[in-house]
């Protein structure tokens, strides 16, 4: 079981959703909220989507000035599993854990519909159990999903296998090389635009973006068996 | 130490799509503005400023931009300082 850190911004409303989706994989999941100096030995952080200091500036780029950033980018640089789901992947951004900026859609619409996607990266923390160039059918609900990177950085983005998640059939912000998801060199900091806690039960419509937070206790199970250690000074996990 | 009027214009940077400054664009050439040719929107931050100097003043600007009032992946900024 997997400690996962869903950290709460004012303005955060995908965050209930994210907890509900990382317990149903089987993670312990719990808030932090913006404040909080520390994840309270989180395995993972998972920044949801909303509309944090409602967007004020740029989207996220309040946010990242927040005391929790701090924690996140302290977790991030020593190896720990970031994910940033639409208005969490802005803050990434923001922060520079991420490459990259999020810019106003290319139609200036609010999108919130499915869409298809590519996966396009299977050996982050939370793609582990997709099939590399699966489809998927996600929700995106964003003002600002336009992926922008200048050349040189796009060429090494594709280079290094860093894009996660792409668009297929149709563009529908006009993001750069049709990015929905990428993630940082190290591989453990992931960035998304669509919503895959909105997609993890049949009930939701369909399933497709269970395995995201699935892949985390899948990485726990195979890389960390017998890994004992107290956590928060309450118990023991093995 | 006395006070400066800081103005920051914050400008998407001129090699990305604006589509805010193309949408008022259409919007004036529907108008029947049909001499306006390439509009972009940008922000304009007027602060006021506690500094020694004009340049101090100007240097504080510069750094807040860097770190905050601008994305240094997608905008240009300029600032201009007054008393």
């Amino acid at each position: 079981m997997q400690r996962v850190a869903v950290v709460v911004f004012p303005g955060s409303n995908c965050d209930a959703d994210t907890l509900d989706a990382a317990r149903a994989a089987g993670s312990d999941a719990y808030f932090v909220w913006h404040r909080d100096t520390d994840l309270k030995q989180a395995d993972a952080a998972i920044l949801p989507g909303g509309f944090s200091y409602g967007d004020y500036l740029r989207s996220g780029a309040i946010a990242r000035f927040s005391p929790v950033l701090r924690a996140v980018t302290a977790h991030a640089r020593a190896g720990g599993a970031v994910l940033g789901i639409c208005n969490g992947f802005q803050i990434l951004c923001e922060a520079g854990l991420l490459p990259g900026a999020l810019m106003r859609n290319a139609g200036l619409k609010f999108l919130s519909r499915p869409v298809r996607v590519r996966m396009e990266a299977t050996d982050t923390p939370f793609t582990g159990q997709y099939e590399r160039g699966e489809e998927l059918t996600l929700p995106i609900a964003h003002g600002d999903g336009r992926y922008v990177a200048d050349a040189e950085t796009a060429a090494m983005l594709e280079a290094n296998g860093q894009v996660v998640l792409r668009y297929v059939t149709e563009n529908p912000n006009g993001s750069t090389h049709d990015i929905a998801g990428v993630c940082n060199v190290g591989r453990n900091v992931v960035g998304i635009m669509p919503h895959p806690e909105r997609r993890n039960a049949q009930v939701l419509g369909g399933q497709d973006g269970a395995r995201i937070f699935l892949s985390l206790e899948a990485r726990n199970a195979t890389q960390h068996a017998g890994d004992m250690r107290a956590v928060d000074g309450r118990h023991l996990r093995v | 130490m006395s006070a400066y009027t800081v103005e920051i214009r914050v400008m998407p940077r001129a090699s990305l799509l604006d589509p805010q400054g193309q949408a008022v664009q259409h919007a004036l050439q529907a108008l029947g503005f049909a001499e306006v040719a390439n509009v972009r929107a940008g922000k304009h931050l007027v602060l006021q400023v506690q500094a020694s100097t004009r340049e101090e003043a100007a240097t504080k600007a510069r750094t807040m931009c860097d770190r905050l009032l601008a994305n240094p992946v997608t905008e240009d900024y300029e600032c201009s300082v007054s008393q």
